[in-house]
């Protein structure tokens, strides 16, 4: 059967090519395409007439070990899928089994699980944006947010010894407590932040009229579209959707909080353009740092428990099977799992990654670019491999 | 809606076609009969009471245990004008598993089905392009399925040692190259 697919593979490449198109391979191993991706562009002369990614490069097998290990010994598994963003992944999956379980985490816990996860937003984004200017040929900014995003890093390390992949989130609980005197050296970096690198970022970056004219234009994803390939997080926002689970579908207290819902409004150009897209990314960070200095606050009014309280010895929910969502910084990331009440293992566990439903639309997006744009194409849909090919 | 209305739509208009459902789950979801998992979508999308817009995931299980043997096919829809979410399910022969392809209906589900038949061979009728997505295209087998062994050799290459191979590596004989050494997993028994 593998052959027969590969035969019309073939054919789509050769048998409607006109003479002077021409296949490009762009990938895996581009530097602009974020990981291991490849892309295989028909093109005529500099205009893209169709493109076809081809994933799978970094497939590591997340759902067959997950099979074969307990549940508490998915998480670092998790950890590995979108390695930018570790605290998200395993948050997500920490509170599926949680809610499989019916174990409920105290109020202290939860508000530690909201910093770290906002700290951890933070720092994505500041990778996302700042290898998005790169990318289209701005390098300065992108020093300037992986500095700050080192800041981040080092408050996680002193939390729990990690820089980039935790094991923070467990079922139940978090491993460690944070570090006595984290809320000052929270603030320390939120007011840095405040002050210097976001306003920094805006004028820098997002309003250079080089990086305006470079990406308001292109990669328009109306909103159907969106709706249809399942873009969400930032993606979806960009298009001007004012979908966010942290407001929808609220978990770990984020109803607590007050942020805004960041959209694309199309200040330059047409509505959900890469430029919107990246935009919301950069608002984002102002709002999550909104959020910390919030839950900083809440922290050190809130009772202190034992972050290991509600963990429990022997990991196994009866039969049954859960679907849950989280926004994690690229979007909505779904877990179904499925428990047979009787191992210690998961039975299924499938992984809704955000970025894979986001590639999924990339040859819709990209028919009738130049080859130039595809860059800025695939920087604003913000993907990471890892997560895509799990 | 919640999950009961939602259901009752879904029975008042399909009748026998709906052929379970377990409303109290975590996720609630109902049973459709494969032959029709086509048209219930497109209700589904359609309908303005439901109007489940977005497909969020759709998962193959594989079940060799239940009888008769059975695979699964899970999709988790989603409404975004209304808010409300519910599930789908299609149960299918373990040893000819195929569904009617829902990718006219939500576009993200190309991709998922494609990986569904990569990992786990259920086969998408009427689906555009179904190749293998995650898996290189010369992988024989579909590894998510419960019943899945490792292959000796990929491509002409050792994947695991082999039985001789244990037994020369016992008999004291070295195996490999430099720190990856082939030491079996018993060794420390022999003696």
């Amino acid at each position: 059967m593998a052959s027969e697919h590969r035969a019309a593979d073939y054919a789509w490449d050769v048998g409607e090519i006109d003479t002077d198109e021409m296949i490009l391979n762009m990938g895996p191993q581009h530097p602009a395409t974020h990981g291991v991706l490849r892309i295989e562009l028909r093109t005529d002369g500099e205009v893209v007439k169709a493109a076809r990614p081809h994933i799978g490069y970094l497939h590591r097998c997340f759902e067959k070990h997950a099979e074969n290990v307990d549940y508490p010994g998915v998480i670092p598994y998790t950890d590995r899928m979108d390695y930018v963003a570790s605290m998200g992944n395993s948050l997500g999956y920490a509170l599926a089994v949680e809610k499989l379980m019916g174990i409920e985490v105290s109020p202290y816990v939860q508000i530690i699980r909201v910093i770290v996860a906002e700290l951890q937003r933070i720092a994505s984004h500041c990778v996302a944006v700042g290898t998005y200017g790169m990318d289209i040929g701005a390098f300065t900014p992108f020093l300037h947010l992986l500095r700050d995003r080192e800041k981040i890093l080092d408050l996680f390390e002193w939390t729990c010894g990690a820089r980039l992949l935790y094991n923070y989130n467990w079922v139940g609980g978090v491993s460690h407590d944070l570090p006595e005197g984290f809320p000052r050296a929270c603030r320390d970096f939120l007011r840095e932040f405040d002050a210097i690198t976001f306003p920094e970022l805006m004028e820098l970056l997002i309003g250079n009229k080089i990086f305006v004219k470079r990406t308001a234009n292109i990669g328009v994803c109306p909103v159907p579209l969106a709706v249809s390939f399942d873009l969400t997080g930032p993606n979806l926002r960009g298009s001007g959707v004012p979908r966010d689970l942290r407001k929808d579908a609220p978990y770990c207290g984020y109803q607590n909080y007050d942020f805004a819902v960041c959209l694309g409004k199309g200040d330059y150009g047409p509505t959900g353009s890469c430029f919107d897209r990246n935009l919301v990314r950069a608002r984002e960070m102002a709002e999550s740092s909104k959020i910390l200095h919030q839950a900083v606050e809440a922290l050190e009014k809130t009772e202190k428990t034992d972050v290991h309280e509600k963990v429990p010895k022997r990991v196994k929910p009866a039969a049954g099977e859960i679907y849950f969502r989280t926004e994690a910084p690229r979007g909505q990331l779904g877990y179904y799992i499925v428990a047979d009440g009787t191992g210690v293992n998961p039975y299924r566990v499938k992984v809704k990654s955000p970025c894979f439903t986001a590639m999924s639309v990339f040859h819709i997006l990209a028919r009738g670019m130049m080859i130039a744009d595809i860059i800025a194409l695939i920087g604003s849909l913000d993907i990471v491999l890892g997560e895509i090919d799990r | 809606m919640d999950a009961k209305a939602v259901h009752e739509r879904l029975k008042q208009k399909f009748g026998e076609k709906i052929t379970g459902a377990n409303l109290e789950a975590a996720s609630p979801f109902a049973v459709v009969a494969v032959e029709a998992i086509e048209e219930v979508a497109v209700f589904c999308k359609a309908d303005p009471d439901l109007a489940f817009d977005n497909l969020m995931c759709l998962a193959g299980v594989d079940f060799p245990k239940e009888t008769p043997a059975r695979m699964e096919v899970v999709y988790h829809l989603l409404s975004y004008p209304h808010g409300h979410t519910f599930a789908l399910k299609v149960h299918v022969p373990r040893d000819s598993p195929a569904v009617p392809t829902v990718e006219n209906v939500w576009g993200v589900a190309n991709w998922h089905e494609r990986e569904a038949y990569d990992l786990l061979g259920i086969v998408f009728t009427g689906h555009s392009d179904l190749r293998r997505i995650l898996l290189p295209d010369d992988w024989v087998g579909h590894p998510l399925r419960k019943d899945w062994t490792d292959p000796d050799f990929y491509n002409g290459m050792h994947v695991k040692p082999t039985p001789q191979m244990a037994d020369r590596a016992m008999g004291g004989e070295k195996i490999g190259v430099g720190p990856f050494d082939f030491t079996p997993p018993n060794a420390h028994i022999a003696d």
